[in-house]
């Protein structure tokens, strides 16, 4: 037995042993995913338990080292681990922007205290972050950003308002862009900065989106006194690290929607919404022609793109460099799941039309705010026109 | 499977695009269009292409073969695809290459496939008719039983390298249902007139005139061609997918560089925030398409089970994104894509007519949600 399989027998029997059954088999989405932090509740006390056990073992951060309370795997036995969570059809333990964002930002940038004190801190589930990026007047143009930081002795003094601060209501620390030398070109006078959300000064007010939901918030800083060792890299240095950020969100928006892989193959949903709604003929074929047209297109594009991330992957293992893959996922990938939900309310019909009871299913009404919300995906962590720039600048080496 | 070429993989590409810029430019294919020349490729090169080895790539050591296989074969096919380059492989390697290759007799394998790989005979696939769109099962062509031999009879259309072949493989109807029959072109009662297509590729009419052959004459089962036939056309698709990435590849090349080139309002178009996003999305679609493609192959290779299915998802992203790269180049050329002189225009006539070969992509969308199961 290979060194692999090895490793593969005995986190199956880990796993095995140590999930508790009443998770098995519950769906990973971000509205029943464990995203940890102070506020976290656990309606199921086995989900905690199950945290609670990974987080010993490394499994809810699994490349990252040990020492900073990660798993220590290598690649090649994260893709085990993952492979056998899903035989056994177990929810990851934890997600969130800690693990996806700001823990491989702190890793690649961070001071070793920093690294020290957030990281043990996210891959236990004990603090969950949210991301301060853009302002009301700085969404695509993002580097315009205002937010101010004056710098007193050994502290910053914030003032300024982020807003699309996903979850800050919940979240415990949040990283922010803010303006360190309002003087300087715009991309060069912005630091990368942790800011604990119990800070005299935070305030946040949830945003009402068009799907009735309140993922986001506005936040904002009225003399948030922050230390100057919460600078992540050099202060005046934000924007690279802010780069490189964005980089790991368009792959963790890209891996959501399907550019993931590895998925243990189902029935497919659409299968499934097109015999409740549509019908099947007598040869088991999707009783609406353009629909089954759409869905195979959607299937098919779906396979591709999961197929051209695998590429993307096979390359980075070869060594070759990687290109502006995460651009192109984050467009794919986004426009792959919103042409999805449109084939899911046109599936549904009339049933689609609801916003509340009586007259719809709970599922019915769940899945036209599903689709509202995917309008955003193409406008969210950069939209569609600025990935498209991106890719025209530095893949095709387009004139500006 | 690795979606990544190894170090052998990637010489030979190096090699195969090195052969291509020094032999065959697109310029060659112009000039053999505009002499109408009859048989629309060059013997010479061929054998020159032979002896690289590339027209023995997906076939057994056994019978003179490299023992490679379609992820190597799809590399070669791309470089050529990129040039447009007119040697025969469609016709000799891929359609009656792998229908002898899969159900061939050793004697017939010997005979029409050996000396195929060594650059000597042209073969080629005879399975479709003027009614047949793009269902292999749908044609007239009838094999009669006549002593220990048959006699065929029926009109072929779209025979790729029909007029040159050597041999041609033809697909007919015996009582059993399909049967295909390996038939020496110089056999009386084959009549062959060439067909002028739309991207140059050279094809034929092939008329079966009661057309008498041997009981060795046939492939495989009498009555059991068709599924023979099914694995050599998807194998053939796979192969013209990589062609078709390559044509695609190549068309977008030009369009850019065009792009950092053109001039107008005093600026290079390709600052041009219209045109950055069209070719960025284009971009998009060409790496999808050059996964899927880059799967397909390596699906022959596995024997995959999935097999049909990544054919379906192949041909249909190439053929839907080969004619966008073709219609996207000529729109970003402007009026000079539009003229004769200009090349672009030939990659455009090579995607409308490659992706109405082995079926468009709404075909295989279908074909894909039946073997889904849907």
């Amino acid at each position: 037995m290979s060194e692999l399989e090895a490793f593969r027998a005995e986190t199956a029997a880990w796993l095995d042993e140590n999930a508790p059954q009443s998770i098995r088999g519950l769906p990973a989405s971000e509205v029943s995913g464990t995203w940890g932090g102070k506020r976290e509740v656990y309606p199921n006390p086995d989900t905690k338990l199950w945290l609670d056990v990974c987080a010993e073992r490394g499994f809810t951060a699994p490349t990252w080292p040990r020492e900073y309370g990660g798993g220590g795997l290598s690649n090649p036995q994260a893709k085990v681990l993952g492979q056998e969570m899903g035989r056994l059809r177990l929810p990851p333990p934890l997600i969130g922007f800690g693990l996806t964002m700001i823990g491989p930002t702190l890793l690649r940038f961070g001071t070793e205290e920093q690294k020290r004190e957030h990281l043990p801190r996210i891959s236990r589930g004990e603090i969950r972050w949210c991301q301060g990026y853009s302002e009301p007047g700085s969404g695509s143009d993002l580097a315009s950003l205002q937010t101010q930081a004056v710098r007193e002795v050994d502290e910053f003094v914030i003032r300024g308002q982020k807003v699309w601060t996903s979850y800050a209501d919940q979240a415990d620390w949040i990283f922010a862009l803010v303006r360190t030398d309002p003087k300087a070109k715009k991309q060069e006078g912005i630091t990368f900065l942790l800011i604990d959300m119990e800070s005299s000064g935070v305030s946040v007010k949830p945003i009402l989106l068009i799907s009735g939901k309140s993922p986001f918030c506005e936040t904002y800083f009225d003399a948030v006194r922050v230390p100057v060792k919460n600078v992540v890299s050099e202060v005046n240095g934000g924007w690279t690290v802010a780069k490189a950020l964005l980089g790991h969100e368009r792959s963790m928006i890209a891996d959501a929607f399907g550019g993931g892989g590895e998925r243990v193959a189902k029935r497919s949903r659409f299968v499934e919404m097109a015999e409740r709604y549509l019908g099947l003929d007598a040869m088991g074929r999707i009783d609406e022609p353009v629909l089954r047209n759409d869905v195979a297109q959607n299937e098919m594009d779906a396979k591709a793109f999961g197929l051209t991330v695998q590429r993307t992957r096979d390359a980075a293992r070869a060594g070759q460099a990687p290109g502006p893959e995460s651009s192109m996922f984050k467009i794919y990938g986004t426009e792959l799941n919103m042409r999805r939900h449109e084939i899911f309310v046109r599936m549904m019909g009339p049933q689609a039309t609801g916003w509340e009871g009586p007259g719809y299913g709970a599922d019915e009404l769940e899945l036209t705010k599903d689709w509202l919300r995917t309008r955003g995906n193409s406008i969210e962590g950069g939209t569609s026109e600025i990935q498209l720039n991106i890719i025209a600048k530095r893949a095709l080496g387009l004139p500006d | 499977m690795s979606l990544v070429l190894s170090e052998d993989q990637e010489l030979i590409a190096k090699t195969a695009l090195d052969f291509i810029a020094a032999e065959s430019p697109v310029s060659r294919m112009r000039a053999l269009r505009d002499a109408a020349d009859p048989v629309g490729f060059s013997r010479d090169l061929w054998k020159q292409m032979a002896e690289l080895g590339w027209l023995g790539i997906p076939f057994p050591e056994s019978i003179g073969g490299a023992g490679m296989g379609f992820a190597e074969l799809a590399i070669v096919l791309e470089a050529l695809g990129r040039n447009l380059v007119p040697e025969p492989f469609l016709s000799s390697v891929l359609l009656g290459g792998q229908t002898l290759l899969l159900a061939g007799s050793e004697t017939q394998q010997a005979e029409w496939l050996a000396p195929m790989i060594q650059g000597e005979k042209i073969l080629t696939l005879a399975y479709q008719e003027a009614q047949s769109r793009y269902d292999l099962s749908k044609i007239d062509t009838r094999a009669e039983k006549r002593g220990k031999g048959y006699v065929l009879s029926g009109e072929k259309v779209h025979v790729f390298d029909g007029q040159t072949a050597d041999a041609i493989v033809v697909s007919a109807l015996t009582p059993g249902g399909l049967s295909l029959f390996v038939v020496p072109a110089d056999s009386a009662g084959v009549r062959r007139e060439r067909q002028l297509r739309l991207d140059s590729r050279a094809a034929a009419i092939v008329r079966l005139e009661s057309v008498e052959v041997g009981a060795d004459a046939l492939i495989g089962n009498e009555g059991q061609g068709g599924e023979t036939l099914e694995r050599a056309v998807d194998r053939a698709t796979v192969g013209l997918c990589a062609d078709m990435l390559g044509g695609m590849a190549q068309a977008f090349d030009l369009t850019l560089a065009y792009l950092k080139e053109r001039e107008q309002f005093g600026v290079r178009i390709g600052t041009f925030q219209a045109l950055k996003h069209r070719a960025a999305k284009l971009f998009i679609e060409i790496e999808l398409s050059r996964s899927a493609s880059m799967a397909a192959a390596r699906a022959v290779d596995s024997d995959d089970p999935e097999l049909g299915k990544l054919v379906s998802l192949a041909k249909a992203r190439c053929s839907d994104t080969f004619v966008l790269a073709g219609n996207e180049g000529v729109q970003i050329f402007g009026g000079v894509g539009m003229t004769d002189e200009y090349d672009i225009g030939f990659y455009l006539k090579r995607a409308r007519a490659s992706e109405l070969t082995f079926g468009d992509s709404a075909w295989h969308r279908d074909r894909w949600a039946c073997l889904s199961g849907y």
